[in-house]
């Protein structure tokens, strides 16, 4: 497909670098022309200097012709804008950074209705979903939503004394009496996607898939799940960390929030009346006891600095806070962070990827009988996870698995059918109506045929 | 460095050779002229060595950088025209092994400077090869590589960078190897018009397809003793328009083709090497009027010799060392501008000289105005000063290493001042034929083996546009890990 990307910050570089990964002719446009000579130099794609609202820099970048506009420039009004310019101009579909919680609800179904605008991504949303989703789960653990909440795959790193390891994966679900599988290992720089004579050891980092309940029961017997978070503190007053307040007020937790600029402060504490706002600066431990750290349940950092999030975090930790939660935007920051025991590590520019890739995946197959419908990287992006909808026949249905033959490093983790999940084994077959959750590692599916070898 | 990927890419080129060389041998076949063994020879020397290289040094990692970049493009350049010049050496009818190695990198770096003396003595298949290198060496044989072989990684750009000409390198699609398609396909689809319309004019296919290798390079050998002269006018001018338009950049081409015909017609650099052409086709023209006495003929052959000298095809249809020295004096200057950037045509580029001649007015200005802030300008955009910078050190490295290969030369007890200089300048910037000694009627063939290999480095030097080859005798690229 010819993409266009204009806006090559954190965002849009990180989308360039997947979008040329998966094979797709990619334009970059940015007014910083030193920006676009590097971004050039280092992945094969166009670079195009200059305004992402003049006509003349569109029709150049080649936007007339293209299939995909994406605007994810630090300005929503520019993003907007641009769209509206690039759909006219000839581009087939388009997508918008709008962050700004004043563009939503009404005003922005309005405007994405009048600007013709096929894709609103609001990151900082998506990051409070994500942070919302893990607190309400077990700590050390990532969780995953499939088919509308039916699956969960959850990832965790595993404890010495944790009662899966030392057994073979084959007898693990008769010992817990629950229904699940374990889909994917990393152990120290390898990932592996086990087969039944596994064994699991102490430190092994693993993907599990369950539907809620199964997962709620086999939690719960690992001696994993205790209290959900109820007291919450928030470091750095962001629009995700409004967003995330706005979220967990809802499900009646008490949330507070540190910011040090008087303004913001003020602001939220208008525009969400029960949380309690205190204006300081968090990066002073002793201020965060005194507003009562301790206490907490969980502690979330979300300031705009990577080192400060990551020093907090562990301070929090070390002050027996029960969850901690960081944004760490940096890659290589984000790995050391991992490596040195926090698990909980979130990056904006992942996850704002992650949708447009999906996107895009689901753009290129629409024609296609085989839809992929939700696409997740785990493990550091090493494996895919995809959910397929099965429209009709095709060589995969109606063979049992076990007879099927499926590529080395690939997994079948799921079979929902008539709203029911199923975790499959070897008789089980796929028949069409269902939807599919595939695991892939090294592999680029496109469609579910692709997993055959 | 990232040796191993350095290594592995030669050994793709010299495969790539060893299915190049598939041609002469057809050819030698065609016209049963004895030389399918040498060419078969080198064939399988050249996939062989391609062979070991690619099996000794897999690469351990697709990463590579500038540095890479420049050293793979004068490796491969040098390996190449190692690897060449042995059809000629093994046939025996270039005897000297250092002959045969100036004439094929005088061939693949479109130079077209020969040792030959009575080049219509050659097998037809050895003039094919001859001019089939000015063909491939014209677009680049990297180019050719990133066209056919998928892209391993997006760093690929700067092997290309190494090897196009011009201040800098704008993609045409997004990925790179669609670009290096696209400009193959112009480069094959004007190559062929043009041997087309030459057959029109009576030309044997032979010598219509040779001839338009060499003016699609911008290379310039030819077949017969006295060059194009003893074609027909209308092949005459044929060759000339498709020289010229080979001297242009392909970038315009594409805009042309993607109906984007505005910016193209605009274009800073197209004008200014319009313009360069006909002033200098005028001023020839009136300088060399009093010689022939009629206006048709004058104008034939000073636009010829101007279309052919300043894209540095090196061409000729009169011996032009006899014409006056203000005429002579032209076409030295023209083989220093040389034709545009992205085009097949060498010499430091009209867009080098346009961007010079601009920071030199506003150095002027700035020297009266010293606070003033001035902006340089090309193709309607504000130039930065990086690129400034980088054409202004460029040229100064340019003409240093023209005086130091001047003064190696020099050390030749038999030539003179102007040979010498000419020789120098005809190679440096790709063109082939000088003045005096080494004039459109003569060759190189007298001067010593030492000053042959000073001369061939200079093409490759001029063609790779100095930085490959310089990082590549540099120890320090390869000590360095």
């Amino acid at each position: 497909m010819k993409i266009i990307v204009t806006g090559c910050g954190k965002i849009g570089t990180t989308l360039l670098a997947s979008l040329t990964a998966e094979g797709h002719d990619v334009t970059a446009l940015d007014n910083d022309a030193e920006l676009i000579s590097t971004l050039t130099d280092s992945y094969d794609i166009m670079g195009v200097c200059g305004n992402a609202v003049d006509c003349d820099t569109l029709e150049e970048a080649g936007v007339r012709g293209s299939d995909l506009f994406v605007a994810v420039t630090g300005s929503d009004e520019l993003n907007m804008l641009s769209c509206f310019l690039a759909k006219r101009l000839g581009a087939l579909h388009t997508v918008a950074r709008i962050r700004n919680p004043e563009y939503s609800g009404k005003s922005l179904s309005f405007m994405r209705q009048q600007l013709d605008i096929t894709l609103p991504v609001n990151p900082e949303k998506l990051a409070a979903q994500e942070l919302f989703n893990t607190l309400k789960f077990p700590s050390n653990m990532k969780v995953e939503t499939f088919s509308r909440r039916n699956f969960l795959m959850i990832e965790l790193k595993l404890k010495e004394d944790s009662p899966l390891c030392g057994i073979p994966l084959s007898s693990l679900r008769n010992k817990f009496r629950a229904n699940f599988l374990i889909c994917a290992v990393q152990r120290g720089d390898t990932i592996h996607i086990p087969r039944g004579d596994f064994e699991l050891h102490g430190g092994d980092k693993i993907a599990l898939t369950a539907n809620p309940g199964e997962l709620h029961k086999l939690l719960k017997s690992m001696g994993l799940l205790k209290k959900q978070a109820r007291d919450i503190m928030i470091l750095g007053g962001s629009k995700t960390a409004f967003y995330l307040a706005q979220m967990l007020l809802s499900t009646g937790s008490s949330v507070t929030i540190i910011d040090k600029d008087k303004a913001i402060c003020h602001e939220l504490s208008n525009t969400l009346p029960g949380v309690m706002v205190i204006h300081g600066d968090g990066a002073h431990e002793q201020l965060l006891v005194d507003e009562g750290l301790r206490s907490q349940d969980a502690f979330v950092a979300l300031t705009g600095n990577d080192e400060q999030n990551i020093l907090l975090s562990f301070y929090a930790a070390s002050e027996q806070v029960e969850k901690v939660l960081a944004k760490v935007n940096r890659v290589e920051l984000a790995t050391i962070a991992e490596q040195m025991g926090l698990s909980n590590i979130f990056s904006l520019r992942q996850m704002v990827s992650n949708v447009i890739v999906k996107y895009v995946r689901a753009l290129e197959n629409s024609s296609g009988s085989n839809n992929i419908e939700t696409l997740y990287k785990l493990m550091d992006g090493r494996i895919e996870a995809l959910e397929f909808k099965v429209d009709e026949r095709s060589d995969v249905t109606e063979i049992p698995l076990k007879e099927l033959p499926i590529k080395k490093d690939i997994l079948l983790t799921g079979i929902l059918r008539n709203r029911k999940p199923i975790i499959p084994n070897g008789d089980d077959m796929i028949v069409p109506g269902d939807r599919v959750i595939v695991l892939a590692a090294g592999h680029r599916l496109q469609s579910l045929t692709d997993i055959l070898r | 460095m990232n040796r191993k990927m350095v290594f592995y890419t030669t050994g793709q080129i010299l495969l790539l050779n060893a299915l190049l060389l598939m041609l002469p041998l057809v050819v030698s076949f065609l016209y049963a002229d004895g030389c399918w063994l040498p060419f078969l020879l080198t064939a399988l020397i050249s996939a062989a060595l391609g062979g070991v290289l690619q099996l000794t040094c897999k690469p351990v990692s697709n990463d590579y950088y500038a540095k890479e970049g420049f050293v793979i493009t004068a490796l491969a350049w040098l390996t190449l025209s190692l690897v060449g010049a042995l059809p000629f050496f093994l046939s025996r009818q270039i005897p000297s092994y250092v002959d045969a190695f100036f004439e094929t990198v005088s061939g693949f770096t479109t130079t077209g400077a020969s040792i030959l003396t009575d080049v219509e003595a050659m097998s037809k298949s050895l003039l094919f090869w001859r001019s089939f290198t000015h063909w491939v060496g014209g677009m680049g044989i990297l180019v050719l590589l990133v066209a056919v072989l998928p892209t391993v990684s997006g760093r690929t750009i700067h092997v290309l960078r190494a090897e196009m000409p011009g201040p800098t390198m704008g993609k045409l699609r997004p990925r790179l190897s669609d670009t290096a398609k696209i400009l193959y396909l112009i480069y094959v689809v004007m190559t062929v018009i043009e041997i087309i319309l030459l057959l029109f004019g009576g030309m044997p296919l032979f010598d219509s397809i040779v001839h338009s290798f060499g003016s699609a390079g911008t290379g310039g050998f030819g077949i017969k003793a006295d060059s194009i002269a003893g074609y027909s006018n209308y092949c005459q001018w044929v060759i000339t328009v498709f020289m010229f338009l080979f001297g242009v950049n392909f970038n315009l081409y594409f805009m042309l083709l993607i109906g984007r015909f505005r910016p193209a017609l605009k274009s800073d650099e197209l004008r200014a090497y319009v313009g360069i052409a006909l002033t200098a086709m005028l001023l020839i023209s009136v300088n060399i009027y009093p010689m022939y006495h009629n206006l048709a003929d004058t104008l034939r052959l000073s636009a010829f010799q101007v279309s052919s000298i300043m894209t540095t095809t090196g061409y000729s249809t009169v011996n032009f060392d006899a014409w006056p020295d203000f005429s002579r004096t032209i076409l030295i200057i023209l083989m220093f501008i040389g034709a545009s950037a992205g085009s097949t045509g060498g010499g430091l580029k009209v867009s080098r000289v346009v961007l010079l001649l601009r920071t030199v007015r506003r150095e002027f200005q700035h020297m009266l105005h010293p606070r003033s802030i001035g902006s340089v300008k090309f193709e309607g955009k504000p130039v930065e000063n990086a690129t400034l910078v980088s054409v202004s050190t460029y040229f100064g490295l340019y003409m240093a290493i023209f005086a130091l290969m001047l003064l190696l030369v020099s050390l030749e007890p038999d030539f003179d001042f102007t040979s010498n200089f000419s020789a120098v300048a005809a190679c440096f910037n790709n063109i082939g034929p000088g003045l005096g000694l080494v004039g459109p009627a003569l060759s190189y063939t007298n001067y010593s083996d030492f000053s042959k290999l000073v001369l061939s480095f200079g093409m490759l030097l001029g063609r790779l546009e100095l930085y490959p080859i310089l990082f590549l005798l540099n120890p320090s690229t390869w000590t360095k890990k």
